[in-house]
């Protein structure tokens, strides 16, 4: 994106960090033009959440395999609280204990596989992709053209695929527990009442309750993410807008405060964010077994 | 068309001020009575925090999305975009 021959504008430099690695399913290099559009993956957020839950899996794996029933060390202690936290939420809000085995798993997936994803905000917000630009220099390629963002949950293609599942998910249960029968007839009967006058309303209203249930799901988790990426590349830009003037010998000092600052607080809205989105897929499981 | 960075800029600054009052007045209500209620039963107080945690989320999340797209529009102005397009040559 950035013009050859000079160093990026702060608005250059912005633009070519919110560009995806996208390729169409060719693994051909293509630009989106729509919105919405089925023949671009976005492969940064494909590799990134691929691999990072590989690892967490795999460091689950781990504790499982060392576990004693005796006096646990202390990554084993540290597995077990996270265990049984979730295990508490999913009792609390899952009355099913069939339901249950898949669905505590599932919330303890989303968990550590979101916040995982989450604490890629943590990486300096320049590391991955300066190396991915090296790389890609090195090997032919136009370092200006090596997009790359790390942080697969600032992707609303991420977010939305997960609530989707979570939406999904909710159909099957609503089915299994209640029937088709009984869930086609809570369709048309709640919230407001089974008089036939009232049928497309009710209908309309559970339609409605569903789409802004999933969408507001995947956005609040991608809005949140976004936000704290964009502030950490206000931040570095910050620093680096030193080199471009005589006044601001300051500048570098700004950057590590407010750097500082708003990493510690990210932690706070990784791990919030990462709880909120495995609560509520537990809430909207629950909803699914019981009826109106 | 000649103000519409002008005017673009005052809505982002819009966007995340008045969100941010937003945000402010139901974190402090929240606030305010999630401190009421553990001084009134000290007992609730762990079960009432997991739940504040979880509504200061979803408050926050509100204001948080305001902001990703003002910053959206400050930086990667797709208005902008239009406009320079629109340049007469």
């Amino acid at each position: 994106m950035a013009a050859e021959g000079h160093a990026p504008t702060a608005s250059e430099y912005i633009v070519h960090h919110l560009q995806h690695w996208q390729v169409n399913w060719g693994l051909e290099p293509v630009t989106q033009k729509a919105i919405v559009d089925f023949n671009v993956i976005n492969l940064d957020s494909v590799l990134y959440a691929l691999a990072i839950g590989v690892i967490g899996c795999f460091v689950l794996w781990l504790a499982a395999r060392k576990a004693t029933a005796g006096v646990p060390g202390r990554f084993q202690a540290a597995v077990e609280i996270l265990v049984e936290m979730v295990d508490n939420q999913a009792r609390a809000n899952i009355h099913n204990a069939t339901s249950r085995k898949f669905i505590a798993p599932l919330a303890l997936t989303v968990f550590v596989w979101i916040f995982l994803l989450n604490a890629m905000d943590m990486l300096p917000v320049d590391l991955l992709p300066a190396l991915w630009a090296k790389f890609h220099e090195a090997s032919g390629g136009d370092p200006h053209h090596a997009y790359m963002r790390v942080v697969p949950t600032a992707d609303l293609s991420t977010t939305l695929g997960l609530s989707t599942s979570v939406l999904l998910l909710c159909l099957f249960y609503s089915v299994k527990i209640k029937g088709l029968g009984g869930w086609g007839h809570e369709l048309i009967t709640a919230p407001f009442g089974a008089h036939p006058v009232l049928w497309p309303i009710n209908f309309l209203m559970q339609v409605i309750e569903y789409l802004a249930k999933t969408v507001s799901h995947g956005m609040r988790l991608f809005g949140n993410m976004y936000a704290g990426e964009l502030v950490f590349m206000l931040i570095a830009l910050m620093g680096g807008a030193m080199a471009a003037s005589f006044s601001g010998v300051l500048l570098p000092i700004g950057h590590i405060i407010a750097g500082t600052v708003w990493a510690i607080f990210h932690i706070l809205v990784i791990t919030l964010q990462a709880f909120i989105f495995m609560m509520l897929t537990l809430i909207y499981l629950g909803q699914a077994h019981e009826g109106h | 068309m000649e103000n519409i960075l002008g005017l673009v800029a005052l809505a982002s600054g819009l966007i995340v001020g008045l969100g941010a009052i937003g945000a402010s007045i139901g974190i402090a209500l929240m606030g305010g009575k999630f401190l009421e209620a553990s001084a009134r039963q000290p007992e609730l107080m762990n079960d009432l925090q997991t739940k504040m945690f979880i509504l200061a989320g979803l408050i926050d999340a509100a204001f948080l999305i305001g902001v990703a797209i003002a910053l959206l529009f400050a930086f990667a102005n797709p208005f902008a975009a239009t406009f320079l397009a629109n340049l007469p040559r």
